[in-house]
């Protein structure tokens, strides 16, 4: 900064410019750098030029001295204006900054959000867009949509860890491990489907309809669902062919198991037809012009509220039909019949993937 | 609760329901699959039906309903009567009170 003391100007005109010059250039720093400090250092650097230039005055030409005082007067009030407009002015700045961070922020989440969705649907060969995954998801209200958004991301790592626990039954197997090591790598696989009846019932209480509906499956997984999953008695008709040698009592016992996994999703789908069929009334009795007891919507909704039930009961029977063969099978039976089930269940993703690339057909 | 234990020592199948229950009909339509025709009693249609609700849930199933009692003894919600039908567990229970299964 210049000293205005190292200036030999006449005090009346030049003095009284001088320190407006000064100003301006300091209004420059003032918007570079935004700190209040600095403007202390002004205010006192502005008095001490003043005092300079009023002791020259008064010591030298004689009744310019008022007149000089009046002007100097101005100046203080121009420079504590500027000041005043300086602090308004980065104050206003800060503020402006700190809404674009804050916007930037939530953009950054939100962005986050789409490409592990993207991610997911590229990994189960789903068409994206036209699903419910991407268009609707980020116009719901927050509460409903993170306990959705949070399965489909625990989805993601618990298919890769039923990937990698597949491959692990099937090295275990190929190399021939102890029945011991066999048996904890069964144990594991069946927490591990366990697991996923937990997630699908938290999901469930937020949002029924999402996990009936199957989008966080395959296309082709969707092809078989059943109650927001797979049928239990078509995993057992399918895979248990691959288990090699069985015992006369075991094969009955797995026939009896598929019969009464039949019976037991005979029930609960005829069950579901009762609920569709009362959720029907009661939205259509909305369209005649009676008077009941309660609203009609309320009690459609109501009787909605059983859909997260049903689905816990079908997730139940699952749960149920895998409990009960590794009961009847042996260690190492068991082992190839997870194998079995997660390579099935791998190949239906595979099929949903060759299906949503497969080339146009020509005209 | 005296109600509810009298009716529950009927012969045969006992299950208590709501007539809105679902859940209900679906553990119903299997006793009769399974050639029992369980009697039924609508807590909701019952005058002492608040009574009734509040004795069934001091039974402590996983399910406030249904609740289904065999020969006067407690199975439990749809839960325990899956987990039997699948143990094979539950056709045998079943015997005495079925045409078709005995």
């Amino acid at each position: 900064m210049n000293s205005p003391t190292s200036h030999f100007v006449p005090p009346r005109r030049m003095g009284v410019y001088d320190p407006i010059h000064q100003i301006s250039m300091w209004e420059e720093n003032f918007r570079n750098n935004v700190d209040l400090s600095a403007s202390t250092l002004l205010i006192d650097d502005a008095e001490i030029k003043f005092d300079n230039q009023s002791e020259y005055a008064s010591h030298g030409i004689p009744g310019t001295s008022k007149q000089y005082d009046q002007e100097a007067n101005r100046l203080a009030d121009k420079i504590q204006r500027r000041l005043a407009q300086n602090r308004e002015a980065a104050r206003k700045s800060r503020l402006r900054k700190k809404a674009y961070v804050q916007q930037l922020e939530s953009c950054r989440v939100k962005l986050m959000q789409l490409e592990q969705e993207v991610d997911h649907a590229k990994q189960k060969g789903l068409h994206i867009g036209g699903t419910g995954l991407g268009s609707n998801s980020l116009d719901f209200a927050a509460s409903v949509n993170s306990g959705i958004t949070s399965f489909e991301m625990e989805y993601g790592h618990w298919l890769e860890e039923r990937n990698r626990l597949t491959m692990a039954l099937r090295n275990a197997l190929n190399s021939h491990v102890s029945d011991i090591e066999l048996g904890e790598l069964v144990d594991g696989a069946m927490s591990h489907y366990f697991k996923l009846f937990g997630m699908k019932s938290a999901a469930a209480k937020a949002d029924a309809f999402y996990v009936m509906s199957g989008m966080w499956k395959s296309s082709a997984e969707r092809f078989f669902f059943w109650i927001g999953g797979f049928r239990p008695s078509e995993i057992l008709k399918i895979l248990v062919p691959r288990i090699e040698t069985m015992t006369e009592q075991q094969r009955s016992d797995i026939s009896n198991l598929g019969k009464s996994c039949q019976q037991a999703e005979d029930a609960l789908s005829q069950g579901m037809d009762k609920l569709q069929q009362m959720v029907s009334e009661s939205v259509a009795a909305g369209q005649l012009e009676e008077q009941t007891d309660t609203p009609h919507m309320s009690t459609a909704m109501e009787r909605l509220a059983a859909l997260v039930s049903f689905v816990n009961q079908a997730d139940h029977l699952r749960q149920e039909t895998l409990l009960q063969m590794s009961r009847i099978l042996t260690k190492r039976q068991a082992a190839r019949w997870l194998l079995a089930l997660g390579e099935y269940f791998q190949s239906l993703q595979a099929l949903s993937s060759f299906w949503a690339n497969r080339p146009p057909k020509p005209a | 609760m005296e109600k509810v234990t009298r009716l529950a020592s009927e012969r045969g199948v006992v299950i208590f329901t709501k007539s809105s229950c679902c859940l209900c009909y679906a553990v119903k339509i299997l006793f009769q699959e399974l050639g029992v025709n369980p009697t039924v009693h609508e807590i909701d249609k019952d005058t002492e039906g608040r009574e009734m609700e509040k004795a069934i849930a001091r039974l402590g199933c996983s399910a406030p309903i249904p609740v289904v009692y065999i020969g006067g003894k407690l199975v439990g919600s749809t839960n325990e009567v899956m987990s039997l039908h699948l143990s094979g567990s539950l056709i045998p229970l079943l015997k005495p009170y079925s045409a078709t299964l005995s």
